[in-house]
């Protein structure tokens, strides 16, 4: 098979998966999950082929898979929509390929397939557990299936399918769609137990975020199209004719040029899309949703499509900086809002206690990482951190969710239903009893706190700070200070979680989970360590140039001009070095032998007050409800509908009614009665006199009128025909 | 001579409705049968219509003249180009599952259909007439059932004043829009009311100025223009399901449509001279409906402000008075048609079960009607202008076509796309997903199966235009450059 029809078919196994199985299979869990995985497994030996493939073709970012059909006339030309795979494409969708699969595997294990139907269990609400005798009569309460298990893979399917759709796109349009059905799917999947209110608010929340963000995107789409006529990639980023053009025509904002204006309102959906500052309000309440669905939007596609579309649009991003011009302004505000959220939301993450929302603001954190990097024109840097990223946080959440069976294990043992298995403060001693989960979630946790030398985290972020140390030293120290609290934070959360003696009966008798569960930690482990090593600068003291830098040879050939390869510094080493092995040992010293009663010492270094504004996430979510949510319903409800609408219209044409019926109540009385009538009395008399005599045809049957009807249009008819012809 | 297929879809309809009042009143399945049979020959007919046009050819097809008061200057001709073909298509559409729908009107079915018939011809009419005194008479023949419909099978709280407020704002924008149709008649001299022809009467600028918002609020009135939206909301809700179908669906497409053919293009340097402030107020329409749209605890009264935001999106594509923009708006008209068919079906449905249609008393219908639940997502997926639906086609051009002309306008009128979604997700949550009221366990039955079949035709083409656009783009853009001429542009 070619290559170029290879590419069609790759996003197809998932969408055909989900509709198989709400159309057929969706009574039977087996067949569902089969057909699902299977369904992941050809995207993946397709991927896999088509990426091998890639990999061989010397410059391929010149030479592209590309192939395209028409797909809807505009005017003169047809629009055209297609796939391309260049180098940029190509490492994105290895990840895409690996995650997923993953992801779909663990899926069955953290469903629970093969545990018997939950005793009250109802579609809606996450299983409670059921009841099992043992041969010797006695009972247990063991974790149940997962009530609408079925529902799930089709879900999943389907937003498996909008991210390789979004990647495998030729143009932007597609990649909207894409994006667009990735927004659906984790709106779907966020509320996938919608019995739960928090559920709900959460589905609707994220949704609503993000389509914010969408709006401003889908403008910079449509001002894109206006000026160049295309949204194909290679069209636009491919030919400096038209990015000069872009960089050189003014926009509708005084000192903003057409691609300064386009880059600026195409960021802002990814702002939305990968949750940074201010729309990231969404990201840690869509914790509501299944563990599954939590790596799958955090690593494996959502937010790392945000990412992925600002790296593609970098070349217009970009547009415009010459040299010594410094940097544009998409650039520099890509800068600001990707240092300050990575920063930012580090700080909350130390303030948190459930094993999730850790997670979840460190997500947000490391992708102000890679916005960061790409504002001050870490191409390759970016691209990198995006991947190993994946790898270790899709790691780190699968973990999470393992964390979390062994725990709701433990809850079903004890009985004590009061106890949030997600809570870090009642873990603790996890190591033993969950050897397998311990292990890789470890190695998925120096990845993430950049643990040197041996862990990817640690040469993406070098990669970075390196980037941000040679241009920005500003965004350096932010950078820096952020990656400081990640170790922090990270060793925290293992130290709470795996280290010590259980601070609960629950943890004492949680349990590893299935092969299922933890095959994909393993194998996501493994990326999590390795995949590093194929970035390592040239000029690294003793180790550079054993295995050549492969990464920023192949991505960098995405760009019409390979990004130069940068000098070795001591300073971002020695910096990341610090700060890496500094935060872990901190944050290990700190929290080895807390108690689940005792107050948490970050709360004690901080101050009671500091420590409840990064508890509450600064407030956010209570300063937009007020300055955004109430005034929005304050005008729709107050100003528009009840006083515009309804005192103000209304009003008019109620008051000319009114007047209406005053003068007609004039005219009748005043006049038409006493003057009009009186002449007319004699008329209505004789009116009656015939209305008298006509009555007798009126039977009061519709049959009969209609004849009538019929009748007398004939003889109209015949009439005016008669005229016609007069003439 | 060829077939007059515009003679037999416009006549159908009218001749259908007369013979079903010819049915006894007591038998009701008769008449039901009649009319669905009457409805699917009306679905064919526009169906064959819309797809043997050609595309390639362009222009007025199908075109059918016979002289019907010479002395004045009337004759009966009718046409079908790239604008009013999608039109007639949807009202084939929209008048079949709206049959299929009311087979549970057990109030006089035989008076409702004929009525609903009589309506769909006027309807039909309109949209194919190309003499303006002929488009008048069509105009008048489809609100005036209206009124009946909706004040005898109407919801009782609000239908006699309902049907008068609507029955008022409309007679009365018809003759605001007469007065021009008459001025342009007599300064014309040409002495006819060929629309053809006065499209060349080389009318003087200052004319055009002066009679053009006559005429194009005139009929904006039906198109629910702001400030002369309020009938709209407040006819769909009092009216019964078919009829706020053919309302909202058909009906105010009507307004717009003939605002486009009467006003645009018969005058079009008073189109130029007018439009900067008519595209402020359609934008008012669009963000301030939604609003309202978004505040309202009436599941009806939603669906009924959501049509006032988009109708003045097509208003808005028109006003740009560029081919991106009057090419969405023409797509607009059609997929909003379907969509908001679709969704007065759903509130029928809902409502039928619940007998209540305030949303915070419902909740949890998915797992009765799940069939419906879909297909409102469908609906709501088009109206947020999801990308593979129908109502993305329409609305990108729209804001293709808004960005080059007024780029501020179109940023203002993008905060309408988030509001769309945050009320149609509201719905989607309260009504369809959460938990059934206790009230209703066990009380709320599935529709029936012709309710799904109208159901799943709607969504399917929703879904169809949105994926395989090819399907509608060239023609309205045929539509579209014809226009383009007449405005003397490229």
């Amino acid at each position: 098979m070619t290559t170029e029809t290879l590419l069609w078919l790759l996003p197809l196994p998932p969408v055909l998966a989900f509709f198989l199985i709400i159309l057929f299979t969706y009574r039977s869990k087996s067949f569902s999950h089969t057909i699902a995985v299977g369904a992941a497994l050809l995207s993946f030996f397709g991927t896999m082929v088509v990426f091998f493939r890639a990999v061989q073709v010397s410059h391929l970012g010149d030479h592209p898979f590309a192939t395209s059909i028409p797909w809807f006339p505009t005017g003169s030309t047809w629009f055209n929509v297609g796939m391309l795979v260049d180098p940029l494409t190509a490492v994105t969708l290895f990840f895409v390929a690996w995650t997923v699969l993953m992801i779909f595997i663990y899926s069955v294990g953290y469903h629970n397939f093969g545990q018997p139907q939950g005793d009250h269990d109802r579609a809606g609400l996450p299983p409670h557990g059921a009841t099992v005798q043992d041969a010797h009569g006695r009972k247990h309460r063991v974790p149940s299936v997962e009530p609408m298990y079925s529902r799930f893979f089709a879900f999943i399917g389907l937003f498996a399918f909008g991210m390789y759709l979004l990647v495998l796109s030729d143009n932007l349009l597609t990649l909207f769609v894409g994006w667009e059905i990735m927004g659906l799917c984790s709106y779907l999947l966020i509320g996938f137990w919608y019995g739960k209110p928090s559920a709900r608010a959460a589905m609707i929340k994220a949704f609503l975020t993000t389509r914010v963000g969408d709006v401003f995107m889908l403008l910079g789409i449509v001002y894109l199209y206006s000026m160049t006529g295309t949204l194909n990639f290679r069209e636009i980023m491919h030919n400096p004719e038209t990015l000069n053009m872009l960089a050189g025509t003014p926009s509708y904002i005084a000192g903003l040029s057409a691609a300064g204006l386009i880059g600026i309102l195409l960021f802002i959906g990814t702002i939305g899309k990968s949750a940074q500052w201010p729309l990231h309000v969404w990201l840690p309440d869509a914790m509501e949703g299944p563990t599954p669905v939590s790596a799958m939007i955090h690593a494996a596609a959502m937010v790392s499509a945000g990412v992925y579309m600002v790296i593609r649009m970098y070349p217009i991003m970009s547009a415009g900086m010459d040299v010594g011009h410094g940097l544009t302004p998409p650039m520099l505000f890509m800068a600001i809002i990707g240092a300050f959220t990575a920063l930012f939301a580090a700080t909350i993450a130390v303030a948190q206690n459930d094993i999730k929302r850790v997670l979840a603001y460190s997500t947000i954190s490391q992708l102000g990482y890679m916005i960061a990097a790409l504002g001050i024109g870490g191409f390759v840097a970016a691209a990198f951190h995006l991947v190993t990223h994946a790898f270790f946080k899709a790691l780190l959440f699968l973990g999470s969710g393992s964390v979390i069976h062994g725990m709701e294990h433990g809850v079903h043992h004890t009985g004590d239903h009061h106890i949030d298995p997600q809570d870090m403060t009642h873990m603790g001693g996890l190591r033993k009893k969950m050897p397998v989960t311990f292990w890789t979630f470890l190695i998925g946790g120096l990845a993430l706190a950049g643990f040197p030398l041996v862990t990817a985290g640690f040469w993406s972020k070098d990669e970075i700070l390196a980037d941000s140390w040679a241009h920005a030293p500003l965004v350096f120290i932010v950078l820096a200070l952020a990656a400081l609290l990640t170790a922090f934070y990270t060793m925290r959360q293992i130290t709470m979680t795996f280290l010590g003696e259980p601070r609960s009966k629950e943890a004492g008798h949680a349990v590893e989970s299935k092969w299922t569960m933890t095959l994909p930690l393993v194998i996501l482990a493994f990326f999590a360590i390795t995949f590093g090593w194929l970035g390592i600068p040239e000029g690294f003291p003793l180790i550079g140039g054993i295995v050549p830098n492969w990464i920023h040879e192949f991505v960098g050939g995405t760009l019409l001009e390979h990004p130069p390869a940068l000098g070795f510094s001591w300073v971002p080493l020695l910096t990341s070095l610090v700060v890496s092995l500094g935060g872990l040992a901190l944050g290990y010293y700190v929290y080895r032998g807390v108690r689940s009663d005792e107050k948490d010492p970050v709360e004690g270094a901080l101050g009671a007050s500091l420590y409840r504004l990064l508890k509450n996430k600064y407030y956010f979510d209570e300063l937009y409800q007020a300055i955004f949510i109430t005034p929005a319903y304050w005008l729709a409800e107050t100003f528009t509908s009840l006083w515009m609408d309804q005192k103000v219209i209304d009003g008019i044409l109620h008051w000319f009614a009114y007047i209406s019926g005053v003068i007609g109540n004039f005219l009748r009385n005043a006049i038409d009665k006493p003057i009009i009538n009186g002449s007319g009395d004699m008329v209505s008399e004789g009116a009656k006199k015939a209305g008298g005599s006509l009555k007798t045809i009126q039977t009061g049957r519709v049959q009969q009128y209609m004849i009538l009807a019929l009748v007398s249009l004939a003889v109209f008819g015949a009439f005016f025909f008669y005229l016609v012809k007069m003439r | 001579m060829q077939f007059p297929i515009l003679s037999f879809i416009v006549f159908t309809p009218i001749v259908s409705g007369l013979l079903i009042f010819l049915i006894p009143a007591d038998r009701k399945t008769e008449a039901r049968v009649a009319a669905l049979a009457a409805g699917l020959l009306a679905l064919l007919l526009s169906i064959w219509a819309y797809f043997s046009y050609d595309v390639a050819a362009g222009g007025y097809q199908f075109v059918e003249q016979y002289t019907w008061l010479p002395m004045l200057g009337i004759s009966y001709h009718v046409g079908l180009d790239g604008m009013n073909a999608p039109l007639v298509l949807l009202t084939g559409i929209v008048m079949f599952t709206g049959v299929l729908i009311s087979w549970g009107v057990d109030d006089r079915p035989r008076e409702f259909f004929g009525f609903l018939f009589i309506l769909a011809t006027g309807v039909f009419g309109v949209f194919v007439a190309l003499d303006l005194f002929m488009l008048f008479f069509f105009y008048e023949i489809a609100v005036f059932p209206m009124y009946l419909l909706i004040s005898i099978w109407g919801w009782k709280v609000t239908r006699e004043y309902a049907a008068m407020k609507l029955t008022l704002y409309l007679f009365i924008g018809s003759v605001v829009a007469l007065v021009g149709a008459l001025a342009m008649y007599f300064v014309s001299g040409l002495g006819t009311f060929d629309m053809i022809a006065l499209e060349q009467a080389g009318f003087s600028p200052e004319f055009q100025r002066l009679v053009f918002p006559f005429v194009f609020f005139g009929f904006a009135v039906l198109g629910g223009i702001f400030p002369f939206h309020n009938w709209s909301p407040d006819g769909h809700v009092a009216a019964p399901t078919a009829v706020s179908m053919f309302h909202a669906g058909v009906l105010m497409k009507l307004g717009a449509f003939a605002a486009l053919r009467v006003g645009i293009m018969l005058l079009p340097e008073g189109a130029k001279a007018h439009m900067w402030w008519i595209i402020l107020l359609t934008l008012v329409n669009v963000v301030y409906g939604a609003f309202i749209a978004s505040v309202q605890s009436d599941f009806k009264y939603v669906i009924g402000f959501s049509s006032v935001s988009h109708m003045g999106l097509v208003a808005m594509g028109f006003a740009t008075l560029n081919k991106a923009g009057m090419l969405g708006a023409g797509i607009q008209m059609f997929s909003h048609g379907v969509m908001t068919a679709l969704f007065f079906a759903v509130v029928g449905m809902v409502y039928d079960q619940a007998h209540t249609r305030e949303i915070p008393n419902l909740g949890g219908f998915r797992k009765a009607m799940p069939l419906v639940a879909v297909a409102f997502i469908v609906g709501g997926l088009v109206s947020m202008g999801m990308p593979g639906f129908s109502g993305f086609v329409a609305e990108f051009p729209i804001f293709m076509g808004l960005w080059g002309t007024y780029p501020w306008i179109a940023i203002a009128a993008a905060i309408s796309i988030v509001v769309t979604a945050s009320y149609i997700i509201r719905i989607i949550g309260n009504v369809f997903f959460g938990k059934l009221p206790d009230a209703f366990e066990g009380h709320i039955r599935d529709v029936n199966a012709l309710d799904k079949v109208a159901l799943v035709f709607l969504s399917a083409v929703l879904i169809i235009v949105g994926v395989y656009p090819s399907i509608m783009v060239p023609m309205v853009e045929s539509g579209v450059t014809y226009i383009l001429r007449l405005l003397g542009g490229a």
